[in-house]
C-alpha cells in the first residue's frame, strides 16, 4: 500500500500557502522578526509592522486596481461580506430596507441577509439563468424605489461562471444603489480593475490565492465615498470600521500572495486553462456526463460535472484517492444538494450527482490523466450497481416512473 | 464523513450485485426510494416452493451506507423464509454496519426494500400461478 496523499483538486475550497509567502510570514512572528504591534507608535517595533502592514496593503491594492486607503483587513471574506452587507444596511437603512441578492450566493452573503431579514429588512434572490449567469433585466425590474444595496458575486464557488459586475454596476449606479461584489474566488484568476470598474464594496480572501486562511480584506470605495456602520467596535483600527490589532503575519501573508498573483495571473491562468481542458476532455467522453454552468464565462480552474446516474456521496467515496467536493447530499439525510444547482434549474438527479473539481498552482498533467482514468473507473463501477443506469439502459424514461418517496 | 470498516468493505466488494428477471413467478422485486432524493434501492429475492429465499440480487443508486447496508441485506435474507427475511428490523442493519445517525435512514430504505420484495412475490404467486396454490376457498352460496 502506498501512503500516497490524494490529489488535491480543491482549490476554490482553499490552497496551500506558497512557499515563498510563508517563508515571509515567518518573519512577522519571533522575537528576532517584526513581531510589534502595528498600532504602537512609541517604538520601532510598532513602526516596522506597520510600514509592512501597509506595503501590503498597496500590494492587495495593486491587484484589484483600488487606492491602498480603499483597503479595510478582515478576518476573511466572510466577515468582509458581513461588514459590507450589514454595514451598509445599518448605515443607509432610513433611505431604504431593501436588498437584492442572487440564490447562488455563498452563505456568508446569503445568510448575512437571511439575518437582515430577522431586522426588518426585505431581501429579494433572484434565480439565475441556467448557465449560472444573471439575467440583467431581471435585476433591473427587482430594484425598487426602496433598494439600497445590491450583492452578486464575481466568480461564484461551485460553478465557476463569472457574473457581468460591470454591466450589474452600471445599472445600480444609475439607479443611486449600492453595490457589493463576493470576489473571494476572483483574485489571481479574473483581472479587477476597481478605479474603473462600478463596484461600491468587494470582498476578498487570502486562502482562495495561495495566502494564509484567517484574513481577507474589504474594498470600500473612496470615490464615490462609501458609509459603512462597523460590525465589529473597540480601538478604532481600520478607521473605526474593524476593531482589532492588526494580524501582520497574516496580512503581509495575504499582500505577498496577491504580489505573486499579479505577476503570475497571466501565465497561470493558460496553463490552468489547459488543464482544466484535458479534464473535461477525458470526462466528456462518457455517456451522460453533463457540465454545470457556462463553459466560456467561467474561471480557467474550474470544472463542475454531474454524472447522470451516479450518486455524488458514493462517488466521492470511490474517489478516495482525489480530493474533490460534491454539491450532493442525499435529501432524506436532512442534507440538501447543492442549492447552487438547484437554482440553475438543474434537475435533482443531475445535483445529486454533481462534483467539482478545481485545479490550481501545483496541479501537474500527470495528476490530470490519472484523475481522468480514476473517475471513469469509478464512474462505471456505480453505474454497475445504480438501478437507474440499468433502467436507463433498457430504455425506461426515468420521469415516467413513478417513485415511492420515503 | 469517516465511514466504518464494514461499510467501506460492503462498498468496496458489495456482495451479490445485479438482476433477477423479474418476469419470472418466482422472484419477488422491491424498489424504493426516488432519484430525487438521491437514494434508489432495488432488491430482488427468487424464492423457491418451500417459501426459503434462495438467492437475492440489489442494485442501489445511493450513498456507501445504501449501498453496503443493501449489500449486507442480501447476504442475510439468503436461506431465510420470507416470515424470518420480513422481520429484518433497520435497527440491526444499522447496529452491523455502525452507522452513524444521519444514516439510519439508509437502513431504513433496506428494510422497506426486502419488504416490497416480499409483498410483490406474494401479490405474484397470489395473482400468477393459482395452479400452484389452492384456490381461495369460495364460500358456497
Ligand atoms: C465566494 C466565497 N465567498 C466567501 C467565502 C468565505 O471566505 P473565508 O473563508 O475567507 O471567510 C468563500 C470561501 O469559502 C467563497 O468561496
Ligand atoms: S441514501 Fe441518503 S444518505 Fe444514504
Amino acid at each position: 500500500m502506498s501512503s500516497r496523499r490524494p490529489i488535491y483538486l480543491d482549490y476554490a475550497a482553499t490552497t496551500p500557502v506558497d512557499e515563498r509567502v510563508a517563508e515571509k510570514m515567518f518573519r512577522f512572528m519571533t522575537v528576532g522578526g517584526a513581531f510589534g504591534n502595528p498600532a504602537s507608535r512609541s517604538h520601532s517595533f510598532g513602526w516596522e509592522a506597520e510600514k509592512a502592514v501597509e506595503e501590503a496593503r498597496e500590494q492587495v491594492a495593486a491587484l484589484v486596481g483600488a487606492d491602498p486607503r480603499e483597503i479595510v483587513w478582515t478576518s476573511g471574506a466572510t466577515e468582509a461580506d458581513n461588514l459590507a452587507i450589514k454595514g451598509a444596511a445599518h448605515f443607509y437603512q432610513k433611505k431604504g430596507r431593501h436588498i437584492v441578492t442572487v440564490k447562488t450566493e455563498h452563505k456568508a452573503v446569503l445568510d448575512t441577509c437571511r439575518q437582515l431579514e430577522r431586522e426588518g429588512f426585505e431581501v429579494t434572490y433572484l434565480d439565475p439563468e441556467p448557465s449560472g449567469l444573471l439575467d440583467m433585466a431581471k435585476l433591473e425590474a427587482a430594484l425598487r424605489d426602496d433598494t439600497v444595496l445590491v450583492s452578486v458575486m464575481h466568480v461564484n464557488n461551485e460553478i465557476g461562471v463569472i457574473q457581468d459586475i460591470e454591466a450589474i454596476g452600471n445599472l445600480t449606479r444609475s439607479r443611486g444603489v449600492l453595490f457589493h461584489v463576493d470576489a473571494a474566488q476572483s483574485t489571481g484568476k479574473v483581472p479587477l480593475d476597481l478605479s474603473k470598474l462600478p463596484v461600491d464594496l468587494m470582498s476578498f480572501s487570502a486562502h482562495k490565492t495561495y495566502g494564509p486562511k484567517g484574513v481577507g480584506a474589504l474594498y470600500v470605495s473612496r470615490k464615490p465615498r462609501v458609509r459603512l456602520e462597523a460590525q465589529m467596535h473597540g480601538g478604532g483600527h481600520e478607521r473605526g470600521m474593524r476593531s482589532g490589532t492588526l494580524a501582520p503575519h497574516q496580512i503581509i501573508g495575504m499582500g505577498e500572495a496577491f504580489r505573486i498573483a499579479r505577476e503570475e495571473m497571466g501565465a497561470e491562468n493558460e496553463r490552468l486553462r489547459m488543464l482544466r481542458d484535458r479534464l473535461w476532455e477525458g470526462l466528456s467522453g462518457m455517456d451522460e456526463v453533463y457540465l454545470n454552468g457556462d463553459l466560456e464565462r467561467r474561471v480557467a480552474g474550474n470544472l463542475n460535472v454531474s454524472f447522470n446516474f451516479v450518486e455524488g456521496e458514493s462517488l466521492i467515496m470511490a474517489l478516495k484517492d482525489i480530493a474533490v467536493s460534491s454539491g450532493s447530499a442525499c435529501t432524506s439525510a436532512s442534507l440538501e444538494p447543492s442549492y447552487v444547482l438547484r437554482a440553475l434549474g438543474r434537475d435533482d438527479e443531475l445535483a445529486h450527482s454533481s462534483i467539482r473539481f478545481s485545479v490550481g498552482r501545483y496541479t501537474t498533467v500527470e495528476e490530470i490523466d490519472h484523475t481522468i482514468a480514476l473517475v471513469k473507473s469509478a464512474v462505471e463501477k456505480l453505474r454497475e450497481l445504480s438501478p437507474l443506469w440499468e433502467m436507463h439502459q433498457e430504455g425506461v424514461d426515468l420521469k415516467t416512473v413513478e417513485w415511492v418517496a420515503h | 464523513m469517516a465511514y466504518s470498516d464494514k461499510v467501506i468493505d460492503h462498498y468496496e466488494n458489495p456482495r451479490n450485485v445485479g438482476s433477477l428477471d423479474k418476469a419470472d413467478p418466482h422472484v419477488g422485486t422491491g424498489m424504493v426510494g426516488a432519484p430525487a432524493c438521491g437514494d434508489v434501492m432495488k432488491l430482488q429475492i427468487r424464492v423457491n416452493d418451500a417459501g426459503v429465499i434462495e438467492d437475492a440480487r440489489f442494485k442501489t443508486y445511493g450513498c456507501g451506507s445504501a449501498i453496503a447496508s443493501s449489500s449486507l441485506l442480501t447476504e442475510w435474507v439468503k436461506g431465510k423464509t420470507l416470515e424470518e427475511a420480513g422481520a429484518i428490523r433497520n435497527t440491526q442493519i444499522a447496529e452491523e454496519l455502525a452507522l452513524p445517525p444521519v444514516k439510519i435512514h439508509c437502513s431504513v430504505l433496506a428494510e422497506d426494500a426486502i419488504k416490497a420484495a416480499i409483498a410483490d412475490f406474494r401479490k405474484k404467486s397470489v395473482q400468477g400461478h393459482p395452479a400452484d396454490h389452492e384456490e381461495p376457498q369460495r364460500l358456497s352460496a
